[in-house]
C-alpha cells in the first residue's frame, strides 16, 4: 500500500487559499483518475478538481466550508503497490517545476493579488509579476522590530532579486520606503536598513489608530496607521458596475422620494409564530420576507409602481411581472440580483428564493442572468443599526423600498404611549411617471401589510 | 447573426451545403483523418485541463469548440509553409507533427518554447497579443526575397485583431504583397470583451480597407475552412499577395483556466453554439455518407485515451531546468542587460551558473 497526498493546487495563477464548496467524494471511495473530486471557490471562479490519482480516498483533510491553504493537503489517497497505476508516476507533491514546496515561513496571502485573468499576479501598481515561493530558502528570521506593519493585499514594489535579498536578512520590505523611480525599493534601501540604526528616537509616539483591515469597495483596504497616505483603487469590476449605474440613474431619472413610520409588532410576532412550525423548519425567515411579500402586493394594486421610463421611445413601460431586486452587501461589493417573477410566490416561495439569492450573492456565485431584468427593488438598511436610507435606483426601474431597524419604540395608541416594534420605511422613485401621491398610497399599502400581515396574505 | 457571405459546406445537422465558389475535395478517408484529428486533440486538451486543476500546469488555454477551424487550417498548409501561433493553436501544432506533451511545457514553466520552430516551421507560442501577425509577415517578405514558392500564416484572436501589431501587419503585407494568409479565429470573446464591441463591421470586411481579401467561413465546419484556407495559401505562395480569413467560432469554455466565463456571458448563448458543434458535425456525415460504424469511431476515443495518458506521463516526468537557463534563448547574441541579470542570480545563489 502507498499512500499519495494531493496538495491543493492554486488553479488560477497566484491564489493563497480555497474555500470548500462541495465535496464529490468521501473517505473509503474508490476512485478513477479524472474523476471530480471537490468543487473549491477560489478569488476567482468556482471550480471542480478532477482526482490525479486513481485508488482509494483515505482522508479528506477539510470540511465544506473550510477555507484551505493552496500547496497544503487536501486529499489521501491509498493508490495501493501497483506500479504501472498511471497516475501514481509522479506525486504532485513532488512534481518538480510546481512551487509546491510548503514554505511555512513564506507569507501567504500578503502581497498576492490575485487576477482574474491574463499572467500574473496584480501587485499593487498593477504590474503582472511572478513570484515563486522556493524550496530550500534559508530560514526567516523575526521581521526586524521596526514598526510592526501588515500590508495584506498590496505588495511593496521591488525586484526578485531584492526581495531574496531582503527574506535572506529577514527584512520585511513593507518596512521600507523606496528611494528608486516610483517608489522602487532598491538594492540601496535594504542595505541602508540593515544597518545599525542611529538616530535617537523621540521621547513621544505619535498617535495611531487601529492596524485592522476594514472592507470597502469590494475589497480589504489597510488601517488608518499602515496604509499609504494617499491610495488610489481601479474602479473595475463590481465597483464599475455600481458607480456607472448610479451615475446613469442618478442623473436621468429625478428622483424624489416619501417615508413613513409603521407598527410593525405584528410582523415580528407573526415570524416567531411561523418559525416554530415543522414545515419551515429548513427556511431562514426574516422581516425582509414579509417587506418582499408586501412590495409584490403594492404592486398587483398598483401595477404603475411597476413601471419605468423609456425615454428614447418616449414611453412608458408597465411590467405586470415583478423581477424583485435586492440589493447585497457582498464581499465583492454591491450586487442587485433579482428573484424573477417575485409576484408569484406566497410567504414559503418567498423565503426560499431569498434564501437562495442571499446565498449565491455571499458565496459570490450569482450570475449575469440573475443581475438582469430587475423592475422593482429592495434595500435592506436595517441589519446596519439605521432607521432609514435615500436610496437610488437601480437603472430602468421606477421605485425602490428602503427598509430600516425595526427598533422598540414608544407609540401612541388610543392616546396610551405603548412599546412596540417600529420600522421606518422609504420608498425612492422616478419622478417622471410616478407622483408623489401615488408613491404615498403604495407606501402606505406596504406599512398597512407589515402592521397587519396575516389578514393582508388573506385578502391578497 | 451569421452573414449571409459565411462559407459554408457542411451544416451543424452534418448534411453538405452547397457553395457557388468552394467545393469539398476531400475523400471519405481524409475526412475520417480530420474527425480523428478533432477528436483526438480534443481529449489531449481536457487532459490539460485536468492537470492544470491537479497542479501541475501553471495555465491551460482551452481550444474546445475551435477544433475545426485549427485543424481544417492546419491540414491545408504545406509541409513548407510557416506558422506562427498564440498560445491557443494545440490543434495547428498537432497538425505540423508537434509531440503533444511538448505543447505542454511553456504551461508548465519548464520552457519558454517547447520546440523547434524550424524543424516543424512552426513558431513558438506569442503570448504577447497579435505580435506574431509582424514576425510573420516579416518571414513572408523573406520568402518573397528568397523566391520561394511558400506562404506563412499566422493565427489570431478577434480581441488580437483590435492589436497595433496585427493592424501594422496588415499595412506591411499590403504594401508588399507578402504571401501570408492572416487566419483570425473569431471566437466571439475576447476574454470578457464581446467581438460585437471590438469590430463594428464584421472582421473579415476588415481586410478591403487595406486592400485584400477576405473571407468568412464557418469556424466549426472543418471542410469549408480546410478548402478556404488551401486556397487562400495557394494564391500566397504564386504572387497573390494576403488574405484575411474570418473563422466564426466559439470557445466553449474559459479563456484560459484562469477564467470563470460564468461572470460575463449567459448560459443561452453557450447552449445555442452547443448545437452548432464542429466534431459532432462530421461523426454525422461520415456515418451518413460513408457508412463509417460507430465502432471506428470508438477506436479513435480509445486511441485518444491511450495518448492522454501517454501526455499525462509525459510531463510529470518532466525535470525542472536551472532558473538560470532562461536567459539562455533571449537574444540571439549576447546582450549587456541578459549578462547583468544572468551574473545577479548567480550571486544571489538563485543558481549555480552551471551554464
Amino acid at each position: 500500500m502507498s499512500d499519495e497526498i494531493f496538495l491543493l493546487p492554486d488553479v488560477g495563477e497566484g491564489l493563497v487559499e480555497a474555500e470548500i464548496v462541495a465535496w464529490k467524494v468521501k473517505e473509503g471511495d474508490v476512485v478513477t483518475l479524472n474523476q471530480p473530486l471537490v468543487d473549491i471557490e477560489t478569488a476567482k471562479a468556482t471550480v471542480e478538481l478532477p482526482s490525479p490519482y486513481a485508488g482509494v480516498v483515505l482522508k479528506l483533510h477539510g470540511n465544506v466550508g473550510d477555507v484551505m491553504e493552496v500547496h497544503k493537503p487536501l486529499i489521501t489517497f491509498d493508490v495501493g503497490g501497483d506500479a504501472s497505476a498511471p497516475a501514481s508516476a509522479a506525486p504532485a507533491s513532488a512534481a518538480p517545476s510546481t512551487p509546491s514546496a510548503p514554505d511555512p515561513e513564506a507569507p501567504t496571502g500578503a502581497g498576492r493579488e490575485a487576477v482574474l485573468v491574463g499572467y500574473g499576479v496584480a501587485n499593487e501598481d498593477g504590474l503582472a509579476t511572478r513570484t515563486h515561493r522556493r524550496k530550500g530558502s534559508p530560514p526567516v528570521s523575526p521581521p526586524a522590530p521596526i514598526a510592526q506593519t501588515t500590508r495584506p493585499g498590496l505588495a511593496p514594489r521591488s525586484t526578485p532579486p531584492v526581495r531574496l535579498y531582503a527574506k535572506q536578512h529577514g527584512l520585511d520590505l513593507a518596512t521600507l520606503t523606496g528611494s528608486g523611480r516610483d517608489g522602487l525599493i532598491t538594492r540601496r534601501d535594504v542595505e541602508q536598513a540593515l544597518k545599525p540604526d542611529s538616530t535617537p528616537r523621540p521621547a513621544s509616539t505619535p498617535v495611531t489608530g487601529p492596524t485592522t483591515t476594514s472592507h470597502f469597495v469590494g475589497r480589504d483596504i489597510e488601517s488608518w496607521s499602515t496604509g499609504p497616505k494617499e491610495e488610489r483603487i481601479p474602479v473595475k469590476g463590481v465597483l464599475r458596475s455600481m458607480s456607472e449605474a448610479m451615475v446613469q440613474s442618478a442623473f436621468s431619472a429625478p428622483h424624489a422620494a416619501v417615508w413613513v413610520r409603521v407598527d410593525a409588532t405584528r410582523t415580528v410576532e407573526l415570524l416567531a409564530g411561523l418559525k416554530k412550525h415543522p414545515n419551515l423548519a429548513n427556511v431562514r425567515l426574516s422581516p425582509l420576507t414579509i417587506v418582499a411579500l408586501a412590495l409584490c402586493d403594492a404592486a398587483r394594486h398598483f401595477p404603475g409602481l411597476n413601471s419605468s421610463f423609456d425615454a428614447a421611445n418616449s414611453e412608458v413601460i408597465v411590467r405586470r411581472s415583478v423581477n424583485l431586486g435586492i440589493a447585497a452587501d457582498t464581499p465583492r461589493g454591491l450586487i442587485v440580483p433579482n428573484i424573477k417573477g417575485a409576484d408569484e410566490l406566497d410567504l414559503v416561495g418567498m423565503a426560499t428564493a431569498l434564501n437562495v439569492l442571499v446565498d449565491k450573492a455571499r458565496n459570490g456565485t450569482t450570475t449575469p442572468n440573475e443581475m438582469i431584468g430587475t423592475t422593482l427593488t429592495i434595500t435592506n438598511v436595517g441589519p446596519f443599526g439605521v432607521d432609514a436610507a435615500m436610496p437610488i435606483l437601480p437603472p430602468g426601474t421606477g421605485a425602490i423600498l428602503a427598509v430600516g431597524q425595526i427598533a422598540k419604540s414608544p407609540w401612541v395608541i388610543d392616546d396610551e404611549i405603548v412599546v412596540r416594534h417600529v420600522v421606518e420605511l422609504a420608498l425612492a422613485f422616478d419622478h417622471r411617471q410616478i407622483d408623489g401621491a401615488m408613491a404615498s398610497r403604495v407606501l402606505s399599502h406596504v406599512g398597512a401589510y407589515l402592521g397587519d400581515p396575516a389578514t393582508a396574505m388573506i385578502a391578497g | 447573426m451569421i452573414d449571409e457571405e459565411l462559407v459554408q459546406l457542411l451544416s451543424p445537422e452534418g448534411e453538405r451545403v452547397e457553395h457557388p465558389e468552394y467545393q469539398s475535395t476531400l475523400s471519405g478517408d481524409e475526412i475520417f483523418g480530420l474527425y480523428r484529428d478533432m477528436a483526438i486533440i480534443r481529449r489531449l486538451c481536457n487532459e490539460s485541463t485536468s492537470l492544470q486543476r491537479q497542479g501541475q500546469l501553471a495555465l491551460w488555454a482551452p481550444i474546445q469548440g475551435q477544433e475545426a477551424a485549427q485543424i481544417g487550417a492546419g491540414r491545408a498548409m504545406a509541409p513548407t509553409d510557416f506558422s506562427f501561433p498564440t498560445y491557443r493553436e494545440h490543434g495547428i501544432a498537432w497538425c505540423r507533427g508537434i509531440p503533444p506533451e511538448n505543447m505542454l511545457r511553456l504551461f508548465r514553466a519548464v520552457s519558454n518554447g517547447g520546440w523547434d520552430p524550424q524543424k516543424y516551421r512552426h513558431s513558438v507560442p506569442t503570448i504577447v497579443l497579435g505580435n506574431q501577425a509582424l514576425h510573420a509577415v516579416g518571414y513572408a517578405m523573406g520568402i518573397q526575397r528568397d523566391g520561394a514558392e511558400e506562404a506563412a500564416i499566422t493565427f489570431f484572436g478577434d480581441g488580437a485583431s483590435s492589436q497595433g501589431d496585427t493592424l501594422e501587419a496588415f499595412v506591411w503585407a499590403a504594401s508588399f504583397n507578402a504571401p501570408i494568409v492572416f487566419f483570425c479565429q473569431n471566437n466571439q470573446w475576447g476574454i470578457s470583451t464581446p467581438s460585437s464591441l471590438q469590430s463594428k463591421v464584421p472582421l473579415y470586411r476588415r481586410a478591403e480597407g487595406f486592400g485584400f481579401p477576405g473571407v468568412r467561413v464557418d469556424g466549426n465546419d472543418v471542410l469549408a475552412v480546410y478548402e478556404v484556407t488551401k486556397r487562400a495559401l495557394e494564391s500566397a505562395r504564386v504572387g497573390g499577395g494576403p488574405t484575411l480569413i474570418e473563422a466564426y467560432t466559439y470557445r466553449m469554455g474559459a479563456h484560459t483556466t484562469s477564467d470563470d466565463p460564468t461572470r460575463y456571458r449567459i448560459d443561452a448563448e453557450v447552449e445555442v453554439w452547443k448545437h452548432r458543434d464542429p466534431v459532432e458535425r462530421v461523426k454525422a456525415l461520415l456515418a451518413r455518407e460513408y457508412e463509417i460504424k460507430s465502432s471506428a469511431f470508438d477506436e479513435v476515443g480509445a486511441e485518444a485515451d491511450v495518448m492522454a495518458l501517454k501526455l499525462r506521463e509525459d510531463v510529470l516526468a518532466m525535470s525542472r531546468p536551472d532558473p538560470i537557463t532562461m536567459f539562455d534563448n533571449a537574444y540571439a547574441t549576447e546582450h549587456p542587460l541578459v549578462e547583468e541579470g544572468r551574473r545577479e542570480m548567480i550571486e544571489l545563489g538563485i543558481s549555480a551558473g552551471s551554464h
